[in-house]
């Protein structure tokens, strides 16, 4: 038994005992595998296609010099704004919809294909296998956001250049200090789109068809959203998921208001918290027959 | 193989491989659905080659996946290896390689990658150490050719292949395959039984799920069947097949005849059938109920002593054929 004896020389005794090692190898594993699919590839692509396009169409249709309103044509003097146009579109549907497929995939994925049984044989622990899945959907959702804000930033800075920025207070704001804002406004999307992540990934031990976890999520983000729409349901406003996600628009007022930000952080840490255990819960629990 | 070998000296004597004590397992809350798993007590003894046999459909994959942890019993208790599933998974499931319920991978991933994925999900192996378990592994199942190939584009034999080297990444002291050879063609079939007998060389206990009786016959020391939920009966095969009782059998177009002979003879359980007579053997020299026909002016076309083969012990301990759903 060749595999035995080489294994045998390496560990010594040991390698009968598991270890404790707390490695990287299962979480860099995840992120390879979500990296190196075809799917997801495309789906970036797509995605950072959009601040490009936005970039475009904005250099294209920007009012001649002297003409136009002075303070739109300030806006153009800084290239972030497509940085900024990009995102807010793109939270729109775009951005809930990537993550909403990778956190449906999670588990729902790897039921699917039949892997699951095997991840949980090897053993991989189910709360650790919860643990990576999660950990692997946060990175790919920060790689993500962060591409779609580094191609528009690079687009418009091409096209606009690294001006003043002008605020929504009507003050202007030089190059680094909106390039510090407009890192800020990142941070605060990942982190909306991280509790998206953990609801996903509960939705995703509830069945083993990953599009259908997709497509339940994406629905609950756009039921959200048109619930949000009300004004007569207000008292409902705070509780919905996506209630606080344009609050990084206050990030460009000068001063920058963060009250509205930090219940949008509450908000997210609270969705990321119950997602999360109730995902640990149903995973826990539940028969693999899959 | 010497660590395998320590853990046999420290092993506790009358301990086994697998164990399970009252096991059962109920699909939904109501009392009243049925059992997949009625009342379980497996024992596996260390250094066998368990062939556990039943129809399709009888509990044989549940009682896996309960043994694995997958999923959770009703009621009854499950130990691998001496450790109490699923509570010690963490501590057992690391020395036992698993085929359950046929081959799944990543289909966009080659072989090589997929290996790779489970390894690197494994704590207890070392990382450093990985390509060459993972050559070894498709080295013993015959799969190097088609390692980087995408899973996507194996036949179901290939599959099949790989998830066995899966089970084999690390040295294992117990391996738990449900039905290996599945999809094999013939000679995929012969490979997979020598590394079958190859590995129960190397003392490693092997628990093999199967509905193929030649499979059985061919590799295994010890069997357990079971049928609707229940273990009809596990034993070692050696003993199971003593209980085979040898009957003689006559062709005759005097059947009648025949039968008053060997009623005659002493033999008990005389049945008569269409051009042929069968009996009990018992004790009797078979030579000299040849010679009492003979002389008694039978006219004997054929004569013969037929001792059952395991089908014919499995449909009598099942009641029903081998391959009909339970």
């Amino acid at each position: 038994m060749s595999a035995a004896d080489t294994v045998s020389t390496v560990d010594g005794g040991a390698d009968w005992a598991p270890r404790r090692r707390v490695g990287t190898r299962f979480l860099r594993s995840e992120m390879g595998l979500i990296a190196r699919r075809r799917r997801n590839q495309a789906a970036l692509a797509v995605l950072a296609a959009i601040p490009i396009i936005i970039a475009i169409v904005i250099a294209a249709t920007r009012p001649a010099p002297g003409s136009g309103p002075p303070l739109f044509a300030a806006m153009l003097d800084n290239g972030l704004i497509t940085v900024l146009a990009g995102l807010s579109i793109e939270l729109g549907l775009f951005l809930p919809l990537a993550v909403s497929v990778l956190a449906g995939d999670a588990i729902a994925g790897e039921a699917n294909t039949g892997t699951l049984r095997y991840l949980l044989t090897v053993p991989a622990g189910r709360v650790r296998l919860l643990a990576v899945k999660f950990g692997g959907v946060v990175v790919a959702t920060f790689v993500t956001v962060g591409v779609v804000a580094l191609t528009g930033g690079i687009m418009g800075i091409a096209l606009f250049g690294t001006g003043d920025m002008v605020t929504l207070s009507g003050t202007t704001l030089p190059f680094g200090e909106a390039l510090g804002r407009v890192a800020l406004a990142v941070v605060y999307i990942v982190l909306c789109l991280v509790a998206v992540a953990a609801i996903g990934l509960f939705v995703s031990t509830l069945t083993e068809q990953p599009i259908g976890a997709a497509v339940a999520m994406l629905m609950f983000i756009i039921l959200s959203q048109i619930l949000g729409a009300f004004s007569d349901l207000d008292w409902l406003h705070p509780f919905l998921i996506t209630n606080y996600w344009s609050a990084w628009g206050d990030l460009l007022r000068d001063p920058p208001a963060y009250d509205q930000m930090l219940l949008g952080l509450l908000s997210a840490g609270a969705w990321t918290a119950f997602g999360l255990s109730a995902a640990w819960a149903r995973l826990t629990t539940k028969d693999i027959t899959s | 193989m010497t660590d395998a070998t320590t853990v046999a000296a420290a092993r506790e004597p009358g301990s086994r491989a697998v164990r399970t004590r009252k096991l059962s397992k109920r699909y939904g809350r109501r009392a009243t659905a049925a059992l997949a798993v009625d009342g379980l007590d497996l024992e596996v003894p260390y250094g066998a080659v368990f062939g556990f046999l039943g129809p399709n459909g009888c509990g044989k994959t549940t009682t896996i996946r309960m043994l694995l942890g997958l999923i959770e019993a009703s009621s009854g208790e499950a130990e691998l290896l001496g450790v109490p599933m699923p509570g010690g998974a963490r501590t057992a499931l690391p020395r036992v390689g698993a085929l359950v319920e046929g081959p799944a991978f990543h289909p966009y991933l080659s072989g090589v990658d997929n290996l790779r994925r489970l390894d690197a999900v494994d704590r207890s192996t070392d990382p450093a150490t990985v390509d060459e378990r993972i050559e070894s592994a498709l080295d013993r199942v015959g799969l190097r050719p088609a390692a980087r190939k995408r899973f996507r584009a194996y036949s179901l034999g290939m599959k099949q292949r790989l998830a066995i080297a899966g089970a084999l990444l690390r040295p294992r002291e117990l391996l738990i395959l449900d039905e290996p050879t599945n999809g094999l063609d013939p000679q995929g079939t012969r490979e997979v039984r020598s590394l079958i007998a190859q590995l129960a060389a190397d003392g490693v206990t092997i628990m093999l799920s199967t509905h193929l009786l030649s499979e059985v016959e061919q590799v295994c020391s010890h069997v357990g069947v079971m049928h609707k939920g229940r273990l009809v009966t596990q034993s070692p095969i050696e003993d199971l097949r003593a209980t085979a009782v040898p009957r003689v059998r006559v062709e005759t177009v005097a059947a009648e005849d025949a039968a008053r002979v060997l009623t005659g003879a002493g033999l008990d359980d005389v049945v008569v059938a269409a051009g042929e007579v069968t009996a009990l053997l018992g004790e009797h020299q078979p030579e000299k109920l040849v010679d009492a026909l003979v002389g008694d002016g039978v006219p004997v076309r054929g004569f013969g002593v037929v001792r059952p083969d395991l089908e014919d012990l499995f449909v009598s301990l099942t009641g029903e054929g081998f391959d009909v759903s339970g």
